[in-house]
């Protein structure tokens, strides 16, 4: 056999692929950096010099929403991510470690959310928060988010994996509550799994446009999502709003970029059994 | 795999009511917000408002049992079938190019030899954290003959230059939008899978002089076939609900209008027309479709994703 001499094909075809995949994130760089006229004047890759003062139209627009809804982002899906996969783990850990009557009727119907659409959601969302005089409110967008179906079926799976039944009867033998159990001994071992369940959970309540999209109307509870795209729709008459959306989605990109670069080590996802690998 | 604890009584052991008190919390969250709007969206699928008199004050206006009337308008409404069958056109572009690229990249990565690797697999998974309003944004902008480089090399070397959002064309648009978000996770997914075969299974191929494209053909795509499933599964599921990307770049073109696939019309008619109970119906039409297009996949591909891991 003759040692390794680089696949240049296969290799040429995944830059191809790496370049497509950069290029818009590349151009957003380099659009943040240029004037309202530049912007549509100069070659699009060319940059301009005008990045503080883009930030600063930014910052300063409305009285820095911006940075509220950076904030209300960061709300949204952190703590809708968190409680996500605090329910989903205790929901998972008991599936997979208490027999009781039920048990796998009620899995599968959990599990058959999966497969449920969020369109049909939406509509009677609204309504039925709307009754409860709840929509226009941070709970509008974080209370539906909690419920994962994947989570609870992920979570189950690492439960059983990870945590030994003989842990969970020894704790019982020396008198703990079941509670107690679950919080000290289970959730630690389940711990790296519920990671996985809460970066999901995470990344699809930030994706996640529909929701706070119909349930807020105020500016101020907005994600950045929903305000960057209210700021696009009245660009249609005022096209110095432009620059500032294209900052405002250059700002919004690099964070997730970055921690999405530093939690690469946990992004090696097997649908079906969530396993980290790695 | 699981071998449960025994819900017997006194020390040592659960207590009976212990699963249902844990449970509680995420069936309580799941009916009020998957089972309650569900049986609410078909409830108002079946009502209309009769107005009575001539419709103003209060109580002029009732909300009555309509039976399967708004199904009978959805079914013959042009602007829903138009819309369903740009859905479907979308849906055929988008699965077979995102999940064939996924799977060409997931291989291409998984093969020996192969350079910057890392780099090529951060950079196509990185769309993976942009949301879609974003990505819209981002390529609406590209797509806009003021600020697009084609447009502009097309210019420099003299050649007629396209517009991706007019006419016919804004559907590609819209398309590769899809794509460049969905790739780089189906990818992933793909590649988890092929990292998870034992390398001693290449091996007696590769002794036996099989190529790569071969070993690929032959090896690595019919053990990828249950993880393939699963990405065609949730991404036919996300593509019957597109609504995010072209509803942003509605904002940069006139070729998209606002009934331009099944959720878009489900919206307008809800909150720029306040007909629920029609929204309601289309709502309730493409759950179904959805529902009969992702378990009839599931079935023809002979159950072997979730079902395998129930027990």
């Amino acid at each position: 056999m003759r040692r390794a001499r680089t696949a240049w094909l296969p290799t040429a075809v995944l830059v191809l692929g790496a370049v497509y995949c950069l290029l818009p994130v590349l151009w957003v760089l380099v659009a943040a950096t240029k004037s309202g006229s530049s912007l549509f004047t100069t070659f699009t890759f060319a940059p301009g010099g005008d990045l503080v003062a883009n930030l600063t139209d930014l910052s300063g627009y409305g009285g820095g929403l911006y940075w509220r809804w950076l904030l209300n982002t960061v709300l949204y899906a952190g703590v809708g991510g968190a409680l996500s996969a605090l329910v989903s783990g205790l929901s998972g850990y008991t599936l997979a470690k208490f027999r009781f009557a039920g048990r796998d009727a009620l899995f599968t119907i959990l599990l058959a959310g999966v497969l449920v659409p969020g369109v049909t959601l939406a509509i009677p969302q609204y309504l039925l928060l709307a009754e409860a005089g709840l929509t226009d409110t941070y709970w509008a967008v974080l209370l539906p988010s909690i419920i994962s179906p994947y989570g609870i079926y992920l979570a189950r799976i690492y439960a059983a994996a990870a945590v030994p039944d003989t842990v969970v009867e020894a704790a019982r033998t020396d008198g703990a509550g079941e509670w107690a159990i679950f919080r000290r001994v289970a959730l630690p071992m389940m711990a790296p799994g519920l990671v996985i369940v809460f970066l999901f959970q995470f990344v699809a309540i930030w994706n996640n446009f529909l929701l706070p999209f119909v349930m807020l109307s105020s500016d101020r509870r907005f994600p950045v999502t929903v305000g960057l795209f209210t700021l696009l729709n009245q660009g249609q008459t005022v096209p110095a709003l432009y620059r500032v959306v294209i900052t405002g989605v250059l700002l919004s990109v690099l964070p997730l970029i970055a921690l999405f670069l530093s939690l690469q080590r946990f992004w090696r996802v097997d649908l079906m059994s969530g396993a980290v690998k790695g | 795999m699981t071998s449960a604890v025994r819900g017997r009584s006194r020390r040592g052991t659960a207590s009976r009511g212990v699963p249902y008190l844990f449970l509680a919390p995420a069936v309580l969250l799941f009916t009020l917000f998957l089972l309650l709007p569900i049986g609410y969206a078909v409830y108002l699928s079946l009502r209309r408002v009769k107005v009575s008199g001539l419709g103003l004050g209060r109580g002029s206006r009732t909300e009555i049992f309509a039976g399967l009337a708004n199904y009978r308008a959805a079914l013959s409404d042009p602007e829903l079938w138009s819309s369903a069958v740009r859905v479907l056109a979308y849906g055929a572009l988008l699965l077979p190019t995102m999940l064939g690229l996924a799977l060409l990249f997931a291989l291409l990565l998984d093969r020996p030899r192969v350079r910057l690797r890392r780099f090529a697999r951060l950079a196509i998974f990185l769309p993976y954290a942009v949301p879609g309003v974003i990505a819209s944004m981002l390529w609406g902008f590209l797509y806009l003959p003021a600020v697009s480089p084609f447009t502009d090399l097309a210019g420099r070397f003299g050649l007629p230059a396209a517009d991706p959002l007019s006419g016919d064309s804004v559907l590609f648009a819209i398309v590769n939008i899809g794509v460049w978000g969905g790739v780089g996770f189906n990818m992933i997914v793909l590649y988890t899978a092929l990292r998870a075969v034992p390398p001693e299974l290449y091996e007696s191929a590769r002794l036996d002089g099989c190529g790569e494209w071969q070993l690929a053909w032959r090896i690595k795509i019919p053990l990828l076939v249950p993880a393939l499933i699963m990405t065609t599964v949730f991404s036919l599921i996300a593509t019957l609900q597109v609504f995010t990307e072209p509803l942003t770049v509605r904002s940069l073109t006139n070729s998209i209008s606002s009934t331009w696939t099944p959720l878009m019309k489900v919206y307008r008619d809800a909150f720029a027309q306040n007909d629920l109970y029609s929204a309601a119906a289309s709502s309730v039409l493409i759950a179904l479709v959805t529902l009969v297009l992702s378990v009839g996949f599931l079935r023809l591909a002979g159950r072997r994703s979730f079902g395998g891991e129930q027990q």
